[in-house]
């Protein structure tokens, strides 16, 4: 086993955070920032006309890893204000048909915050509540759309707990109800095949920093056939159609075609590897008693591992985990107190959301590190348990459901 | 989150870690806190027939604040007679700890858990400040 007291760095294991960009693509961005620095929307020399070929075949490249047309792709700075334009642009345009918009509880707080904007505008917004697995109900969605329901917005993959959710049925049910659907991608390109000829989605947002590009690049797919109509968001000069405002950095853009291009050519193996690792992971913590996985295992990315360690609290377990880069619920929410408000949606007791970490693998994650983040995490869990009442009290044989507890 | 280095000192060498054993004279526990809350500080001390805490351990579910919180008490409490224990104060604590405003509350948990501890000492031998514990059969 490699000494990793000689690493500078602790382990990554947090891709869900972020990923490094691909050499190969930092390789293929870099011309573009100081040789080909022409704006694309220059129609009048060769500059522009560069760079607008290479917007162009980027755009292609995204097309081709979700198969949609090329000319569905609007580039954004990133999935937030993708989800941005895409929640209010939809609901400021299609306003006067309803004002009952639905979501999850489980979202981003990139569409969680849009929702609650424009409730503050007048929308009504229902959260709905997942299964305990964390995927939806389809049922209690149907039951929860009325007459005036005129968007929907459900994440593909989530960023805590990695589970997939059925967006084909959703769509289904929104076609059939006129009712605009959304999904915020952002953490799906690259680990699970996205199909848009063959599901009804709308509206879909893509990050390229989450599948090994850059970041501060994103886009929107805006559906043609039929047609879906937003209200623009950034005004002034009308590029992308109208849709989005600000002259395009090339360097960004050609970065996230090379992202995805690598993605669709490169999934299957790598899903396969991170698979196996995780697998591997999971065993080995599962070595010890009461750990708890959050979310289906099996309507799930391969990358994701979110676990409970019962009675050891999570923020004292990654103080002793400084060898290794994890996170303990969804990096926005991790400088407040509260637990993870995914967890507490599926339903986890407070303590278990209190004690969680999130392990994300990628492309550049070794056995090695695998094997080293097992041994230091059963050392760590194991003085830490040492140092617990609580521990103390279930080896003791107490229900700590029964306490009464002297809160403050 | 950056750490005070005495906060991680504490956390990587924890003072008095663990539990007196049951039949053992002159313990008081107290016990503060709530799981939903993140928070649970066990606090033992252990009296001796002049009334000063001769021992104390702990045992804490919680952050590195919290941790570093209770062993530092653990420290602080030895040597003391039962009522200047209780005159001990969160803000010495956090001070000591240099805590972040957003960790105060770790410090008070800590104050209350000497409390509580005191308290449990009162009820079990009873008696002001320099009575002597009664002798009690173990709990």
């Amino acid at each position: 086993m490699n000494d990793m007291s000689a690493r500078k760095q602790p382990i990554y294991l947090d891709y869900s955070a972020t990923t490094p960009v691909d050499p190969r693509v930092a390789e293929k961005m870099i011309p573009w920032l100081t040789e080909r620095f022409g704006n694309p929307a220059s129609r009048s020399h060769g500059y522009g006309w560069d760079a607008e070929e290479a917007v162009e075949n980027a755009r292609a490249e995204v097309a081709k890893l979700v198969n949609c047309d090329p000319k569905e792709i609007v580039w954004t700075s990133g999935a937030t204000e993708s989800d941005n334009l895409a929640l209010k642009g939809a609901a400021h345009f299609y306003k006067t048909k309803g004002k009952h918009l639905v979501t999850m509880k489980t979202e981003h707080k990139a569409v969680l915050d849009t929702m609650r904007e424009l409730e503050r505008e007048g929308f009504e917004v229902t959260y709905l509540d997942p299964r305990p697995d964390g995927l939806l109900d389809l049922e209690k969605f149907k039951a929860a759309l009325r007459p005036d329901t005129i968007l929907v917005s459900v994440m593909l993959v989530n960023n805590e707990i990695g589970v997939i959710q059925p967006i084909a049925e959703i769509g289904e049910i929104t076609r059939e109800k006129g009712i605009v659907f959304h999904v915020d991608a952002a953490q799906a390109t690259g680990k699970v095949a996205i199909d848009l000829a063959a599901v009804k989605v709308d509206l879909m947002s893509f990050s390229a920093h989450k599948t090994y590009g850059p970041k501060g690049i994103g886009a929107l797919f805006v559906r043609r056939k039929p047609r879906v109509r937003l209200e623009a968001q950034m005004h002034g000069g009308g590029h992308e159609k109208g849709f989005r405002s600000g002259t395009l950095p090339t360097h960004q853009i050609v970065g996230m075609g090379e992202a995805f291009r690598l993605a669709r050519l490169e999934m299957a193996a790598e899903n396969e590897r991170v698979r196996m690792l995780r697998d591997k992971l999971l065993a080995g913590l599962q070595d010890m008693e009461e750990v708890y996985v959050n979310g289906d295992l099996e309507h799930r990315v391969p990358h994701n591992l979110n676990v409970s360690f019962n009675f050891v609290e999570g923020e004292s377990l990654i103080m002793g985990m400084k060898e290794l880069a994890v996170s303990s619920g969804s990096a926005c929410t991790s400088a407040s107190l509260e637990p993870s408000y995914v967890l507490r949606a599926l339903g986890r007791n407070d303590e278990l959301a209190h004690s969680s970490i999130r392990f994300t693998l990628g492309r550049f994650t070794t056995q090695a590190d695998i094997d080293f983040a097992v041994k230091l995490i059963k050392e760590r869990i194991g003085k830490l348990r040492e140092m617990s009442p609580l521990w103390e009290m279930y080896k003791d044989g107490i229900d700590l459901n029964t306490v009464q507890w002297a809160a403050h | 989150m950056a750490y005070s280095e005495k906060v991680i000192d504490h956390y990587e060498n924890p003072r008095n870690v663990g539990s007196f054993g049951k039949e053992e004279r002159g313990v008081a526990t107290g016990m503060v806190g709530a799981p939903a809350c993140g928070d649970v500080m066990k606090l033992q001390i252990k009296v001796n027939e002049q009334g000063i805490i001769e021992d104390a351990k702990f045992k804490t579910y919680g952050c590195g604040s919290a941790i570093a919180s209770s062993s530092l008490v653990t420290e602080w409490v030895k040597g003391k007679s039962v009522d200047e224990a209780s005159t001990i104060r969160n803000t010495q604590i956090a001070e000591e700890l240099a805590l972040p405003p957003v960790k105060i509350h770790c410090s008070i948990l800590a104050e209350d858990a000497i409390k509580a501890a005191v308290a449990d000492y009162r009820k079990k031998y009873g008696g002001g400040a320099d009575a002597a514990p009664e002798k009690k059969a173990a709990d």
